[in-house]
């Protein structure tokens, strides 16, 4: 068997593939354990389901380059999410949901209406579950991803004090002089880069997955912001690396083997919480 | 010169006024509790102190050259906080948070400050405990040192004994007169008027009757005869 890795791991797409995996799912996990605890937990999902609305656009309108029309539209959701507060009309839980469903739809309809290609199931499939097109990157993306996630995690180390102190207590944060607004601005950002970038690996409706997970199976285990944030990133890099592998190897598709290796860490996090927890008593 | 003077303000939520034509202010040192019924504003008058909503109408001033990030604030808890993993050292540091700017990790003062916040609070053992699973006392504490790392002269408090069982709520209350003493100016909302009468200096009474003055008038007062006595026995202990 290690033969055979070995022998798959000389080919350039799966080094690809290894390398654009262990980023996105670093990057997500960085983010994760924020929205976690803000209590958007779904907003991965519904995101990711206006970056399908938006690639559905620019698929019929035959744009060479999608992530030019992606991209912005799914910041600008971003935006408007997070900025709702305490006395919004709509609470948060209830706008991801809208947004989501309502992307969704129009997203499937336009690729029905205006067909690009003869499968279109084939594609709505494709762009919703990652299928394999982690396995058909190009050089070319993989640098986009590359400087994409750098950007990330330097916004995230630089910004790692401020976002604890926003996600903690907003209120606080803006009454003693933080500029939480902009804070809140610029993480919403991030989210959005984050999510589109990892449609390509896990597709639409995975990407939740990659976002929770790694922060939910961390805050079972340990106690402290900093110790939950490194062992999300951990766990979450742990989990894609053994995701892919096992899908090479085995010849399953790659998102659902990592969120796979994903809900068994949690499982295991979870009975580790509760036997740390008894000892502790 | 007042720290802290207030015109004719008016507050609410959405054009809705809650409270209107306050007039009131503070000057270094005072000890401020305001008082009043559920949903007289009380916290929607903090909050606009604060700045953290618009007010429909009136001013705030300030004076004595008071920065933005020289004012403390121990806010009610959020739901969110109730599962937060964090340790105690985490969250007063965070308090030092508006002091940075741009700067993004904190610096030697910092963790002076957040330390010196931590011995003052009698929390130093707790340094490195997980917020979540300390007691409603203890966090309040936690909370409080947080607001110091944040406070040179002024401390908003909004109802900072909620939940807090009898001698939780003494030791508090002790803290805060302990502060006070040390020349904090204190703004405290509570629902409890006997401890308003026995700490505070001056009283903000808003709701359907309004006044503002020191302890001594309100309890000559209409409103503080009224509000004191169905207190009972306590206000005369």
């Amino acid at each position: 068997m290690l033969d055979k890795l070995m022998q798959y791991l000389q080919f350039p797409f799966v080094q690809y593939a290894l390398i654009v995996g262990v980023l996105i799912a670093l990057c997500s996990s960085l983010l994760g354990v924020t929205l976690v605890l803000k209590r958007f937990s779904f907003i991965g999902d519904g995101l990711s389901h206006v970056a399908f609305g938006a690639m559905a656009i620019a698929a019929v309108l035959n744009l060479t380059n999608n992530m030019l029309l992606v991209l912005p539209i799914t910041m600008v959701s971003a935006v408007l999410l997070l900025r709702t507060g305490q006395h919004t009309k709509i609470k948060g839980d209830a706008a991801v949901a809208m947004i989501s469903v309502a992307a969704l739809s129009y997203g499937y309809l336009i690729m029905n209406i205006f067909p690009s290609s003869s499968n279109i199931s084939g594609d709505v499939c494709s762009t919703l579950f990652g299928s394999t097109s982690i396995l058909t990157l190009q050089q070319r993306d993989v640098w986009l991803c590359v400087a994409l996630s750098v950007l990330v995690i330097v916004c995230f180390v630089l910004l790692y004090n401020k976002i604890f102190a926003v996600t903690f207590d907003e209120d606080f944060a803006r009454a003693t002089g933080t500029n939480a607004g902009a804070y809140n601005l610029l993480l919403a950002i991030i989210i959005a880069v984050i999510i589109v970038l990892a449609m390509n690996l896990v597709g639409s409706l995975l990407i939740s997955a990659l976002v929770i997970f790694p922060a939910l199976s961390a805050m079972r285990v340990f106690r402290t912001f900093k110790s939950v944030t490194i062992c999300a990133a951990v766990l979450s890099v742990v989990c894609a690396l053994l995701g892919i592998l096992i899908s090479i190897l085995a010849g399953t598709p790659v998102g659902s083997t990592i969120v796979g290796a994903d809900t068994v860490a949690f499982a295991v996090c979870y009975v580790l919480g509760f036997v740390l927890g008894g000892m502790k008593k | 010169m007042a720290l802290l003077t207030v015109t004719d303000l008016s507050l609410g939520y959405e054009g809705r006024t809650i409270a209107k034509d306050l007039c009131f202010s503070v000057n270094p040192g005072d000890y401020l509790c305001i008082v009043g019924e559920n949903g007289s504003g009380k916290t929607t008058l903090m909050r606009t102190l604060l700045h953290l909503q618009a007010p429909i109408s009136g001013e705030i001033s300030v004076g004595d050259g008071l920065k933005k990030n020289e004012i403390g604030y121990l806010p009610q808890q959020t739901f969110i906080q109730k599962d937060f993993p964090a340790s105690v050292r985490e969250i007063v540091l965070s308090g030092c948070q508006g002091r940075c700017g741009l700067r993004p990790f904190y610096g030697k003062k910092d963790k002076e400050a957040a330390t010196k916040a931590l011995e003052r609070m009698g929390i130093s053992n707790l340094a490195d405990r997980c917020y979540r699973e300390l007691s409603g006392g203890q966090q309040q504490r936690v909370l409080l040192a947080r607001a110091l790392c944040a406070s040179g002269k002024l401390l908003l408090l909004d109802e900072p004994v909620t939940g807090l069982d009898p001698k939780a709520t003494a030791d508090m209350y002790g803290l805060i007169e302990e502060l006070n003493r040390d020349g904090l100016t204190i703004i405290m909302i509570s629902h409890d008027i006997a401890a308003a009468i026995r700490y505070a200096s001056h009283i903000l009474h808003i709701g359907t009757r309004v006044f503002f003055g020191t302890k001594e008038e309100y309890l000559v007062s209409d409103t503080g005869r009224y509000f004191a006595g169905q207190e009972g026995g306590e206000c005369d202990a």
